[in-house]
Parts: structure tokens; sequence; C-alpha cells
């Protein structure tokens, strides 16, 4: 496993970024903040188009910049696909390709028709990017990346200018690309459905600096990061196999109990990442009757966190993972919960329609 | 002389095809350097670069006769080098309409390149290419309309340029008479046809010039930028 080792700053007008951190690269690690919290500039200093950061990266070894040498974007083995993606528009789309590969590490271990086939390309090769629709021009440029051979993929936000369905069109092309490719990514975002979507790792950056790293399900549960997490954003991860389809819905194996979503087109046995905001979970302290939400689990109250509001928020326990649950001080009173006791917690379904 | 008289316009053409070239090589790397650098030296260079514009021809043409002269700081040393002289020769006329040209050349190429902008380049960067790559491979081709300006600007202003010609090449037949101090020598001593013949012959050159520049320009489906 690649490891990234960074020691870097930079001012710019109205901003300043400090980061030294060692990132141990595998999968998809995603690189999450709110807008200007740097996720962007830091990308570019890894890749090195900021020439007037200063200090240290350490990509496995190789020093791509110190205080005596700066390794020019060119001659550093990342793939980059930005967020407006960038096709040279006086190309066709295999020109683009081809220019890729040309320019590219000269071991190259990536080819053409590998990555045609993995993103779907073979159609738009003979046209214009100026004539493509916003999600084929973003698997032409991943494709694009791709196609350098990179030790790394740097990815700055390549859904963000896409509406939901060709979200969803991408983002299970880039969710396998770690696997087929055996590049590991890093993925610049403020979309946490995407974060956990795909990635179990994130680094957390808040106005130019790290807040943290960790397990995405972690992160998300930290009370003390939802400035930067963002507050109604706030919920937890949670990962369920797939286990049948039934009447339009997916039965998910939940530690030992079942979750039923809307149906996903997911294979039987494929491990899901789900977000469960934690204004949609809701408690009762006794087993629900007549109910129209499908979803009731037996769960364990961790931990209840007063804040400054009205509300409360509870950690639940189910097996080995967590959900988090947002209700009011009032509630929490008159139910009169306490950490330890044994509740229900009950799931709106419909949260789940909300993924990618 | 009798008829056509093709000396003249055949030095013109040679005069701005030569120029043409050796703008383009001087001016490339002048308009990428204004396109992109922060220096604060950039207006000054700017302003520099425009003179030509405000100029009258032979207030150039007078300074230029004094530094290309014999007596000049370059004309000195070209006498040394090649024992002739700058002034009133073919070499000469190719210095003195770079420096009338240049603004032509240099403006249309660094708006190109600004509207290519740094993006551009940077995605080509991280797909391995070298700078003198992207320069070649990605941004020339992006900025090919303000090439076909810049070209067509330099080689229409030097055909059409007097004043400096006049100043600094005189009138030499075959070496620095060229069409305009033909025509200008022909209404001198009342040649009137003669002077018709260039003077038409001029405009309808320049025109269908003009005229299939714009047509080609029009076909280039791209001008700038990215998708």
């Amino acid at each position: 496993m690649p490891e990234l080792v960074l020691d870097v700053a930079i001012e710019k007008p109205g901003f300043s970024l400090e980061v030294s951190e060692r990132v141990a690269l595998d999968e998809i690690t995603a690189l999450f903040g709110p807008s200007g919290s740097g996720k962007t500039t830091l990308l570019r200093i890894i890749a090195g188009l900021e020439p007037a950061a200063r200090g240290s990266v350490v990509f496995d070894g190789q020093v791509w910049q110190d205080d005596k040498r700066f390794v020019p974007a060119h001659e550093r083995a990342v793939g980059y696909v930005f967020q407006d993606t960038r096709l040279f528009n006086h190309l066709t789309v295999e020109g683009n390709l081809r220019f890729a590969l040309r320019h590219g590490r000269s071991r190259a271990s990536i080819g053409m028709s590998e990555v045609i086939s993995a993103l779907d390309l073979e159609s738009l090769l003979p046209r214009r990017p100026a004539s493509l629709s916003g999600g084929e021009q973003q698997r032409v440029a991943i494709g694009r990346a791709l196609l350098t051979s990179p030790r790394v993929l740097l990815m700055d936000e390549p859904l963000s200018s896409l509406d939901t369905a060709r979200k969803r069109e991408i983002v299970s092309y880039i969710e396998a690309l770690p696997g087929r490719f055996s590049i590991p990514a890093l993925y610049v975002t403020h979309d946490l459905d995407e974060v956990a979507r795909l990635s179990n790792r994130m680094l957390l950056l808040s106005v130019g600096r790290i807040a943290a790293r960790g397990s995405v399900g972690e992160i998300l549960e930290r009370i003390d990061l939802w400035p930067s997490t963002g507050r109604l954003e706030a919920g937890s991860v949670i990962e369920a196999r797939v286990e049948r389809h039934e009447y339009g819905m997916t039965h998910l194996a939940f530690e030992t109990r079942t979750l039923q979503i809307p149906a996903v087109d997911e294979v039987p046995g494929k491990v899901l990442r789900l977000r469960v905001h934690a204004r949609d979970v809701a408690v009762a302290t006794e087993p629900p009757r007549n109910l129209s939400i499908r979803n009731v689990l037996p769960v364990t109250i961790k931990r209840i966190d007063l804040d400054a509001t009205v509300h409360a928020e509870l950690l639940l326990g189910v097996g080995a993972q967590t959900l988090r649950a947002r209700i009011t001080r009032d509630a929490l009173e008159d139910l009169g919960l306490a950490e330890g006791q044994q509740v229900h917690a009950l799931i709106k379904s419909v949260l789940f329609e909300g993924r990618l | 002389m009798e008829g056509l008289e093709l000396g003249p316009v055949w030095l013109s053409v040679q005069l701005a095809t030569v120029t043409v070239l050796v703008l383009l090589v001087i001016a490339t790397p002048l308009a990428w350097w204004l396109a992109f650098t922060r220096a604060r030296s950039r207006a000054v260079i700017e302003a520099v670069v425009a003179l030509p514009l405000v100029l009258p021809p032979t207030v150039l043409g007078f300074y230029l006769l004094i530094v290309l002269g014999p007596a000049g700081a370059i004309g000195r040393f070209w006498v040394q080098l090649t024992d002739t002289t700058l002034t009133f020769s073919f070499t000469g006329l190719v210095i003195a309409s770079v420096i009338y040209s240049f603004p032509f050349a240099v403006q249309p190429l660094q708006s190109a390149f600004e509207a290519v902008g740094r993006r551009p380049l940077e995605a080509a960067a991280t797909l391995g290419a070298s700078p003198m790559q992207a320069f070649a491979r990605v941004a020339s081709p992006l900025a090919l309309r303000g090439y076909i300006s810049a070209i067509v600007l330099g080689f229409a202003h030097t055909m059409g340029e007097f004043g400096v010609v006049l100043m600094v090449g005189g009138n030499i037949p075959g070496s620095t008479k060229v069409v305009s101090i033909a025509v200008f020598e022909h209404v001198e001593t009342v040649s009137y046809e003669q002077a018709h013949i260039l003077s038409a012959g001029l405009l309808a050159f320049s025109f269908a010039v003009l005229l299939a520049v714009y047509v080609l320009n029009r076909r280039i489906p791209i001008g700038t930028g990215h998708a």
C-alpha cells in the first residue's frame, strides 16, 4: 500500500493551508471538507500544480518535493481528474486518450482497450468533447487520466457538476476503478453521500488544516466535527450485505437483523455502505406496532450527547456498528432514556433513496 | 520601363514573408510571457510593444536609421561582421519591418494565449506533457485563430508600410524599392499609369488575402478553451 507523506504549506490571499500528514493510500480515500477548506489546493499541491507551495511531498518513498527540489507536474506519476474535465476540444475523444498514452509514464501498465471497455468509451471515440454530455465528458476525463498509468489517481469533485442521474451513472464506474486497475485514489468532495458510497477512509479538511482522519463512520459520528461535516448532515455510515430482492424492495443483512430499502441494482452478497441521517432515526422504549416504518431494530444507547440546542444526540449500538439518532430533549426526558438502556430504533426506509 | 513592373511587387512579398516568419519566432515567446506573467514589468513591456502603433513612421524610421546606420550601435557591429551596411539594405528593411509590425503580431497572439488560459496546460502537464509539448500540442492548436490574425496582420501591415522603409531603406531597385515606394516614385514623376497599375494590384491583392482569411476563420470550429 503506497504511502503519501505530506508536510506542506501555502499562503494565498485570505487563505492559508498547512497540512502535515501520512496518508496510507488504499482504494478510495476521501478528502472531505466544506467549500473553501482547501481540498482542491491540497490536491493541486500533490500533483505539482502549485509551485508556490512550501514543504515536502513524498510518495511511496519518492521525493516529489522538498527544500531542494521540485519535481514538475508532468514528471509526477499522478492521474488528475479535474472538476471541469479540461478535455482538449481541438482533439476527438480518441485524440484525448492517445495524448495521455503518448505522454504518460514510459512503462505503461494500462492499455487503451482496457480503459475503453472499463468506462464504455467505444461509441464516443470519434466525437468531439464539446458534443458530449457532462457525464460522458467526465468518463472520458477519467479514462484519459488512467491512460497515463499513474501510481495514484487524484479526483477533484468529478461529480459536482452532474445531475443526480448522471452521478449515479458515473459513481459505479469510479467505485470499480481502484480494484480493476490497482490504483489508489484520493477523492475530493464536499458531498457526504459520495464519501459514504465510495470510500472507507477519509480526511476531514477544515479551514486549511486536517481536522480529523479515520474511517468514514467514526468521523461522521463525532459531534465535535459538526461545524465541518455539517449539522444536518450528521449521521452514521453503516455497512449491510445484499440478501435478496423482493416486491420492489432489497433486503439487507445488517448485523443480525434485516433492513429493507427500495430495490437497488446490486447482486446478493455485495456489501453496501449506506448513510443514515441522525434526524431520520427515532427511538421507542417498547416495540412499536401498526407502524408504516419498515425498519425497526433493537439497539443499545451507548451515549447521550447534549448540545446547546433543544436537541439531544443518541449514539446507538447495533452489534459492532452504530447509528445516531437526533431527538428533542423533551422526548429524552419523557421517555426517561439513559445510557446503557435497550430501546428500539425506527429508521424511515425512505432514507436510503437519497443514495447516489 | 513599360508594362507591369514586377520587381517591387516581388520584393514587397519577399519582405512581408520574411518579416512574418521572424515575427512569429520572436512574438510567440513574448506574447506567451505577457499572457501568463504576473511580473510588474509586464505593463512596461506592453507599452513598448505598442509604441509602433502610435509613433509616426518617420519618427520610428529616424531612430532606426540612427541605430542601424554605420555609426549606430547595431549598424557598426554589422559593418564589422559583414562589411556591408544595414541601412539601405534588404536585411535592414526586415529589421525595421519586424519592429514596425511587432504589435500586430504580439497582440493577437497574447489575446489568444490568454483565452486558452492555464487550465488546458495544467491538464496537459498532469498527462505527462512537458511545457514545450503542452505548448506545441495543446496551446498552439487552441490559439490557431490568434496565429492566423498575427500572420495576416503582420503580412498586410508590412506590405503597406512606407514611411519607415523610406527612412531606413531608401529606394534601391531589387533591394529596398518595395511597392509603396515605387508608387510614391511614380506619382512624384507623374507616371500615373504605372502608379495606377501598382496601386490597383496591391488593392486587389490585399482584399483577396483578407477575404481568404475571414472565410477561413469562419471554418475553424474551435477558438479556444476546453470542454
